[in-house]
C-alpha cells in the first residue's frame, strides 16, 4: 500500500493525535456523557486507521500490526470477562455486580466498575475494527495486487 | 449451586478469548482445552439434569433486585426444558470437538476454527439460559454469526457461496426477531419473558398488533430453523461445512436457535392460541414430507442428511405443535403430554443420530476425498466402525426397532393417532418409510458396492478420537431408548414436559 502526498501526510501527523485524545476522552466519560466504550473504541480505531492510509505500509508490516492488535482485542475482552467473574469472589458473589464503592454524581471516578468496563470495552472495540481494516487491507495487497 | 449456571457462558466464551492469544504460543492448547471444557460442562449439565432438576432456579445478573414488582436484572433461568437443552447442546457439543482434533489439523488456522466453535456453544447456552428477549436476540446472534464464518472455513467457492447465502437468510431472520421483540417492547414496555407473559395475560391487548408480533416471531425463528418454506440455506451451508461443524449446526443450532425460542415464546410467553398451533403444526408437516422427497434424489451425502434434517426437524415440531393445539382446544392433557414428550424425544434423538451421521460423512470424506456417493463404494472392509456406526445411526433415523429414533416415532404416531389427527399420524409413517429407502441407497453405495475409487489409493479407519466420537454417539443411539421407560423418562424428560404443560407455572415460578 503505498503512501499519500505531503500534505495529506502533515495534516494526518497533526489530526490523528488529536482524535486519538478524544477517544480516549469519550471513553473515559462514558458513565457521565453520552458516548463510552463502543464510540470511543470506534474513534480510537479510526486516528490509527488514517496513519496507515496516510503513510502507506508494506506487506509484511500490516502482517505483523495485525497479529499485534488481534491478540490486544482478545486480551481486552478477557479482561472485560474476568472483571465480570471477579464479582463472584467479592462481596455478595453476583455474577457482574458492581462491587467498587459508586462515588458521588458527575465525578470522574464514580459509577464503580462501570468506567473500567468502559475502558476494556474501549479497547477492545479500536483493535477489533483495526484489525478489520488491516485484514482487507492485507486482502487487497496479497489478491488484488 | 445457581452460581454454576453462569459458568455455561463464562467458561466459553473465556476458552474463545484466551484461544487467539495462547493458541499461538503454544501449540496445541486450543484443542485440549475446548474438548476439556465442553465434556465438564456436559458433564456440569448432566449433574443438575439428574440432582436438581424439578426446581427453577432464577439467577439475577448483577444482583439488581426487581423493584415494585417490575423485574430490572437480566435473568438466568433454569427450569426443566433450558436443563434438558444444556445436556443436548454441552454433550453433542464435547463429541464434536473431540472429532475435530484430527479432523482438524488439515486446514489452516486451528485457533479460529475453536474460538469460534467455542463461542457458538457459549451463545447458544446463553439462548438457553436466558430469560430476557433481548438478552435472547444477542446470545442468538453471537451463536449464529460464529457459525456464519465456520461454514465459511474451507474458503473454497463453495463454502462461501454457502455462506454467504446463510449470511443474508439468517441476517434476514434476525431483522424479523428484533422487529418482533421491539414491537413487544413497545407495547408491553418490559423485556423480561416472565413479565411480558403477565402483562400480556392481565391487560387487555389490540388483537391485531399481537398477530403481528406472532407472524414476525414464527417467520424469523422458522428461518432459524429452516422449516419448509424458508429452508434454502440449509442444504447448502449444512453440507459445505466442516463435519463436526455440520454436526453441531444440523444437531444443535437449528434446535436451539430455531425449535427452543418457538416453544418458549409461544408456550410460556404467549397465550396458547388456535391460530399459530395450526400455522406450527402445517409448517411442519411440509417440512417433513418435502424435505424427505427432496433427500431421496441426492447423491452428495451431506446434502442428503442436510435435507433429512429438515424431514425430521418436522417430526419435532408436529410433535410440539400438537400439544400446543390439544391444550389449546382444551383437549385431554395425557394426550397432549404425550405428543411433546414425542417432540422432546425425536429433539435429542435427532440431536444423537444426525450428529453421528455427520461425523460419519466426515470420516468417509476424510479417507476418500469425495462426497459423492457414485464415487465411492466396498467400504466397509476397509473402515469398519465408520461401517457398523452408521449403519446404527441409519438404522436409528429411519425407525428401526432397538433404536431411540423408532421409539420416538412410535409416540409421535400414537400422540397423532388418541388426538385424532389421522392424517399425521399416516403421514409420520409415509416419510419414516420414504426415510428408509434413502438411507439403505445411502448404506449401498457408500459401503456395500464395488469399489468406485481411483486405484492406488489405500482407504483405512479414521484416527482414534474421530472413532471414539462415531462409537460414543452410537451407543447413545442405543442407550437413549431407555428414556421410553418411565423411572428414566421421570428423570430426564417430563420435567421439561411438565414446563410446557403448565404454561402459567413459568410466569409464577420467576416472579414469585
Amino acid at each position: 500500500m503505498k503512501g499519500m502526498s505531503i500534505i495529506v501526510k502533515k495534516v494526518t501527523q497533526l489530526v490523528s493525535g488529536l482524535m486519538f485524545l478524544y477517544g480516549i476522552y469519550i471513553i473515559t466519560h462514558g458513565h457521565l456523557t453520552p458516548g463510552g466504550g463502543f464510540a470511543g473504541g470506534a474513534i480510537l480505531a479510526g486516528s490509527f486507521i488514517l496513519l496507515v492510509l496516510a503513510f502507506g505500509s508494506d506487506l509484511l508490516k500490516l502482517k505483523k500490526r495485525e497479529e499485534g492488535s488481534s491478540v490486544v482485542e482478545s486480551l481486552a475482552i478477557f479482561a472485560f470477562l474476568i472483571l465480570g467473574v471477579m464479582a463472584l469472589f467479592i462481596g455478595t458473589h453476583v455474577f457482574f455486580k458492581n462491587y467498587l464503592p459508586a462515588g458521588t454524581v458527575g465525578n470522574l471516578i464514580s459509577a464503580g466498575v462501570i468506567p473500567l468496563y468502559n475502558i476494556f470495552v474501549g479497547i477492545e472495540v479500536g483493535a477489533a475494527l483495526f484489525t478489520i481494516f488491516l485484514a482487507l487491507a492485507i486482502f487487497k495487497e496479497e489478491v488484488l495486487e | 449451586m445457581s452460581t454454576l449456571v453462569t459458568l455455561f457462558v463464562i467458561l466459553p466464551l473465556a476458552t474463545a478469548f484466551l484461544i487467539p492469544v495462547i493458541g499461538r504460543v503454544i501449540n496445541g492448547f486450543q484443542r485440549t482445552i475446548t474438548a476439556l471444557i465442553f465434556l465438564f460442562l456436559s458433564i456440569l449439565s448432566v449433574y443438575i439434569l439428574i440432582n436438581v432438576n424439578p426446581h427453577i432456579y432464577t439467577y439475577k445478573i448483577g444482583g439488581w433486585e426487581p423493584v415494585n414488582g417490575i423485574p430490572i436484572a437480566i435473568y438466568f433461568v433454569l427450569d426443566g426444558l433450558s436443563t434438558f437443552m444444556l445436556v443436548v447442546i454441552n454433550l453433542i457439543g464435547a463429541f464434536a470437538a473431540l472429532y475435530s482434533i484430527p479432523y482438524i489439523k488439515r486446514f489452516t488456522a486451528e485457533n479460529n476454527y475453536y474460538a469460534l466453535l467455542c463461542l457458538m456453544v457459549g451463545g447458544m447456552n446463553g439462548v438457553v439460559l436466558t430469560g430476557d428477549l433481548f438478552n435472547l436476540y444477542v446470545f442468538l446472534e453471537i451463536a449464529v454469526i460464529a457459525s456464519y464464518a465456520l461454514v465459511a472455513f474451507g474458503v473454497e467457492r463453495e463454502e462461501l457461496e454457502a455462506s454467504f447465502k446463510y449470511q443474508i437468510l439468517g441476517g434476514i431472520a434476525s431483522i424479523l426477531i428484533l422487529f418482533g421483540i421491539g414491537m413487544l417492547y413497545w407495547n408491553t414496555k418490559s423485556l423480561n419473558i416472565a413479565d411480558v407473559s403477565d402483562i400480556l395475560k392481565n391487560t387487555e391487548n389490540n388483537k391485531a398488533y399481537l398477530v403481528f408480533t406472532q407472524v414476525f416471531l414464527i417467520t424469523g425463528f422458522g428461518l432459524k430453523a429452516a422449516l419448509f418454506p424458508f429452508h434454502a440455506w440449509l442444504p447448502d451451508a449444512h453440507s459445505s461445512a466442516p463435519a463436526p461443524v455440520s454436526t453441531m449446526l444440523s444437531g444443535v443450532l437449528i434446535k436451539v436457535v430455531g425449535i427452543y425460542s418457538i416453544t418458549r415464546l409461544f408456550f410460556n410467553m404467549f397465550e396458547i392460541s388456535v391460530e399459530v398451533s395450526t400455522i406450527i403444526i402445517v409448517l411442519g408437516v411440509i417440512s417433513m414430507v418435502f424435505g424427505v422427497f427432496l433427500a431421496v434424489g441426492q447423491w452428495d451425502i451431506k446434502r442428503l442428511l442436510a435435507y433429512h434434517s429438515n424431514s425430521q426437524m418436522g417430526y419435532v415440531i408436529i410433535g410440539l405443535g400438537m400439544g400446543m393445539l390439544i391444550l389449546a382446544n382444551n383437549g385431554s392433557k395425557p394426550v397432549a403430554a404425550l405428543s411433546i414428550f414425542g417432540g422432546l424425544f425425536h429433539l435429542i434423538n435427532h440431536a444423537v443420530f444426525k450428529g453421528l451421521l455427520f461425523l460419519n460423512a466426515g470420516a468417509i470424506e476424510f479417507k476418500t476425498g469425495t462426497r459423492n456417493l457414485k464415487e465411492m463404494g466396498g467400504l466397509s472392509e476397509s473402515m469398519p466402525l465408520t461401517y457398523s456406526t452408521s449403519l446404527g445411526a441409519s438404522l436409528a433415523i429411519s425407525g428401526i426397532p432397538p433404536f431411540n429414533g423408532f421409539f420416538s416415532k412410535l409416540i409421535i404416531i400414537l400422540a397423532a393417532i388418541k388426538g385424532h389427527f389421522y392424517l399425521l399420524a399416516f403421514l409420520a409413517v409415509l416419510v419414516s418409510i420414504i426415510t428408509l429407502a434413502s438411507f439403505m441407497k445411502f448404506q449401498k453405495f457408500s459401503f456395500f458396492n464395488k469399489a468406485n475409487l481411483s486405484p492406488g489409493r489405500k482407504i483405512n479407519e479414521v484416527p482414534f478420537f474421530m472413532c471414539f466420537s462415531m462409537v460414543a454417539l452410537a451407543i447413545l443411539c442405543l442407550g437413549l431408548s431407555l428414556l421410553i421407560f418411565p423411572g428414566v423418562r421421570e428423570i430426564i424428560i417430563d420435567p421439561a414436559v411438565d414446563v410446557l404443560m403448565n404454561t402459567g407455572s413459568y410466569f409464577s415460578a420467576i416472579m414469585e
